[in-house]
């Protein structure tokens, strides 16, 4: 999708192997079997935890990245740049 | 007599643009053109280009338009088939595979080239495709391949790894004089030696990806939703399988502002679809997206999602969804996307 033109942040748990894939734009998620959602918080943290990854995906889309580049919640976004 | 070829190529090699034309539909010229016209010299008098049909890519890696390309392809009444060379690029690759399969299974004599990696490389099924290079610069080695395979094949010849094919050659079975144990012992000490390319099974090489373009302003942007985590209607209608996925699905979420429990359900084989049944949005995040539309954050939400099961995904399938998947929001103008993964 992204050598088509289409910018698209992957939201994953397991950020090495999208990495080593090369997906360029990563956001990671908290857990494997629910990657926009939290079942440790309570519904209403939870679907704000949701909104903050969508929000965080659509940084990414709006970002330059020359490589696979990870946007960690709490953090700047890093990769070999 | 001159053998009679029809060259498949695609709207940027027909001279017509390049993304801003990847929705031409099918078409034809009588004659070589672009780089059919370089084909024509290497081929010589006793071939023919008769004529060159083209489709813009975005529409030739969609569903419906390949029995328009055939009938191009039919109506020159060709002795050989060529496609491509469509070298990496994957829309383009996978319409040269479809078009050099579709070929085949009407009985035509046909080659397809690209490179070995491009991802519509297995489309082509058992229709032979020889290698051409990375990328359009290096055409002319490429064409070389391409027209020594043509004469190979229009003479009825098979096409073997020392002629550039690529993809699935049929297996033919050897006897070799050493067991498996020494071969592998072989080559293990090969790479203990600094040989690392020695193999007997060549393992997915994952190639490098151009990062697209970023978005100027998400908040006029149309921007989809899609997902690897198998999430569908609670009937799972349209049979997506829960693991070696062979298919990919949309549904709408045009006017759904929800996903409701028990409306959808995760049929996922990878992972415990216990909290994705509770709440699909955990899969999908159609609730926080629709509101940021609503607050303007996104200009439009795509009026569908689209799915499918990343769960023991081939990785000639896992490309191929890609390409498709690509095809097809670009020809319905989305520029960004969300791909949540499991």
């Amino acid at each position: 999708m992204e050598r088509a033109g289409i910018p698209t942040a992957l939201l994953c748990n397991l950020t090495s192997i999208a990495e080593r894939v090369g997906a360029p734009r990563i956001v990671p998620t908290r857990g494997i079997p629910y990657p926009t959602g939290d079942p440790s918080l309570s519904a209403e943290a939870e679907r704000a935890w949701r909104r903050r990854l969508v929000e965080r995906g659509l940084e990414a889309v709006a970002t330059a990245v020359h490589g696979p580049t990870i946007f960690p919640m709490d953090a700047a976004p890093h990769g070999e740049q | 007599m001159t053998a009679r070829v029809v060259h498949y190529i695609n709207q940027f090699f027909a001279g017509l643009g390049g993304e801003d034309t990847a929705s031409v539909l099918p078409a034809s010229r009588e004659g070589a053109v672009g780089p059919g016209r370089k084909l024509q010299q290497l081929l010589g008098d006793d071939y023919e280009i008769v004529a060159t049909v083209w489709c813009g890519d975005d529409h030739a890696a969609g569903p419906d338009v390949l029995p328009a390309i055939m009938d191009l392809v039919r109506a020159a009444e060709p002795h050989v088939v060529v496609t491509g060379p469509a070298f990496t690029s994957g829309r383009y690759g996978l319409a040269c595979a479809r078009v050099a399969a579709a070929s085949a299974a009407a009985g035509l004599t046909v080659v397809a080239c690209m490179h070995p990696d491009n991802p519509g490389l297995d489309e082509a099924g058992t229709a032979p495709v020889v290698a051409s290079g990375e990328v359009a610069r290096q055409m002319g080695p490429s064409l070389e391949t391409l027209a020594a395979a043509v004469r190979k094949v229009a003479a009825g010849e098979p096409l073997a790894a020392d002629d550039g094919r690529v993809g699935k050659i049929p297996r033919r079975n050897v006897t070799v004089d050493q067991t498996g144990a020494e071969r592998a012992v072989a080559l293990v000490l090969a790479r203990l030696g600094g040989d690392r390319e020695a193999t007997e099974v060549p393992l997915p090489r994952f190639d490098q990806v151009t990062p697209a373009q970023p978005v100027d302003d998400v908040s006029t942007a149309l921007v989809a939703l899609v997902t690897e985590g198998a999430l569908v209607p609670d009937a799972n209608p349209d049979s997506l399988e829960s693991a070696r996925a062979t298919r990919w699905l949309r549904y709408a979420v045009d006017g759904r502002d929800a996903l409701p429990a028990g409306e959808y359900r995760s049929v996922h084989g990878g992972f415990s679809t216990v909290w994705a049944n509770e709440d699909p949005h955990r899969i999908l995040p159609l609730d926080v997206a629709r509101q940021l539309e609503g607050e303007g954050v996104i200009g439009r939400l795509h009026g569908e999602y689209l799915v499918t099961a990343g769960n023991g995904t081939s990785v000639g399938n896992a490309r191929r969804f890609g390409v498709e998947w690509a095809a097809d929001l670009r020809r319905q103008g989305v520029q960004a996307a969300l791909l949540t993964a499991t």
